[in-house]
């Protein structure tokens, strides 16, 4: 008990005195799953929604294996990017290992699933309502596709949020190919794991709280933008 | 000058569904003018007919043919659905959305789409969520968006099931505009009342098939098959 308290007088401790390297490794966790977070959408939200309008032979398989890809286990895409990006490997004289670039490739692979399938789930139901009406308006089935991603715009938010929720607190995959390099690719999850492997305790439940405040304040934020509670029935 | 859509000759047309047959063969032909009454009982095949003429049913046999081609005739029809589907836009956009799709420019289809929900009488709700409109409203929205796009042929699929007298007659003045400007106007209903208040024609519909067809005039006054005549005085027909 006394190490959650402790852990949260560092936390105010880190935020008042606007510790620069809080500052550094907040700012990096946001710019790595903001990224990956918008690369990820920009994949994910067209794929769940041409998966929900389209028609063909493989459908319920493709859907089970995006489903399936929900669970990815983060260490496991962690050592395949590794092996993607490392010196001998495919990809290894781009020189992105122990990068940020890695890290959002990581984390691109790990949210992207989770936002095509959240988003073909509310795509399709959308679709179940809309299908006759825009069948008998004579709509192509790129105008079909880019209305169903409009009109669910606020569950395809939810979606996003998920992915950052995910991308944010996720520690596997990017201690693998970012290295946890001070100064470089240490971020807010990587941070924690080394503070407690180092028994800072409560160095590290600080560096937690922050992480939790930061997930809420980026929720809230997004939610108060797009005024997703109030404008009544959408 | 714009060469008519109509008439519509439907030949021994077949609509299936996973091999069992929904409706047909009906063999029907649509004149140029006037409004259409589609009767009969519940699962008598109104609305299989009415999508079969629109083209959201294919004919698995026989063959449904516009005075033009299907790929131009499909642009000048529009079709009411008994419940309307409500996009979750603002009434202005619902009916603008009509004729976006169809390439109009966002700000010029706003405009029109204000004014002809002005002209159905949903002038006090232009910026509101079509979600929250009373289903006499839903309704005339979506009469307004198959309008909008001033089609030639006017489907409506039993467009005052649900509605009370007011709604009802509201939608009735509507389609008497549209009507009065020249669209051809396809309408089922079981309401016999409404039937006997709109029709020009009316067409019959039992088990799936076309089982009397005629004008009002004759139609009301001495149908000529039983089960018309047993339809006509109230009686359950199936």
């Amino acid at each position: 008990m006394n190490e959650i308290v402790e852990g949260l007088v560092e936390a105010a401790r880190l935020i008042v005195s606007l510790d620069s390297e809080l500052i550094e490794i907040t700012l990096r966790s946001l710019q790595v799953t903001t990224t990956a977070v918008v690369v990820s959408a920009a994949i994910g939200l067209p794929l769940g929604a041409w998966l929900a309008v389209m028609r063909f032979r493989s459908r319920r398989m493709v859907i089970a294996i995006l489903n399936a890809l929900m669970g990815l286990p983060p260490v496991v895409v962690g050592l395949f990017v590794y092996v993607l990006l490392s010196r001998s490997g495919p990809l290894g004289v781009l020189g992105l290992l122990f990068t940020p670039t890695a890290m959002i490739i990581a984390q691109v692979i790990i949210v992207t699933p989770l936002i095509a399938s959240i988003a073909h789930q509310a795509i399709r139901d959308l679709w179940a309502e809309y299908h006759d009406l825009l069948i008998s308006l004579n709509t192509t089935k790129r105008q079909r596709v880019v209305t169903l991603l409009w009109d669910s715009r606020r569950a395809l938010l939810t979606a996003c949020l998920a992915g950052f929720g995910r991308g944010i607190g996720e520690v596997g995959a990017i201690m693998i190919v970012g290295g946890n390099i001070d100064n470089a690719t240490r971020v807010l999850t990587t941070a924690i794991a080394l503070e407690t492997g180092k028994g800072n305790f409560a160095l590290a439940l600080g560096l937690g709280f922050v992480l939790i405040a930061l997930a809420i304040a980026v929720n809230l934020l997004i939610h108060t933008l797009s005024r997703t509670e109030s404008s009544g029935t959408w | 000058m714009v060469t008519s859509i109509l008439p519509l000759r439907i030949d021994a047309a077949v609509v299936q569904r996973r091999g069992a047959r929904l409706i047909g063969p009906i063999d029907l032909t649509l004149g140029p003018t006037g409004i259409t009454i589609v009767l009969g009982p519940n699962g008598s095949g109104k609305t299989s007919l009415l999508r079969l003429m629109h083209g959201m049913e294919r004919a698995a046999k026989g063959s449904v043919a516009w005075a033009i081609p299907e790929t131009d005739a499909r642009e000048r029809r529009a079709f009411v659905f008994q419940t309307p589907t409500m996009m979750r836009r603002s009434v202005t956009d619902c009916i603008a959305y009509a004729l976006t799709v169809a390439g109009t420019k966002r700000s010029e289809a706003r405009l029109r789409a204000k004014e002809m929900a002005c002209q159905v009488g949903l002038e006090h709700a232009l910026e509101r969520s079509a979600r929250v409109l009373s289903g006499g409203e839903k309704q005339k929205l979506a009469v307004a968006r198959a309008l909008i796009r001033a089609p030639e042929v006017l489907l409506l699929d039993e467009p005052c099931a649900n509605l009370d007298g007011r709604a009802t007659r509201e939608i009735e003045t509507i389609q008497g505009d549209a009507k009065a400007h020249g669209t051809r106007i396809v309408m089922s209903t079981h309401d016999l009342g409404q039937a006997a208040r709109l029709a020009d024609d009316v067409v019959f519909m039992l088990h799936g098939r076309v089982h009397e067809t005629g004008t009002a005039e004759k139609f009301f006054a001495a149908p000529s098959t039983p089960e018309a005549h047993a339809f006509l005085n109230g009686q359950i027909v199936e």
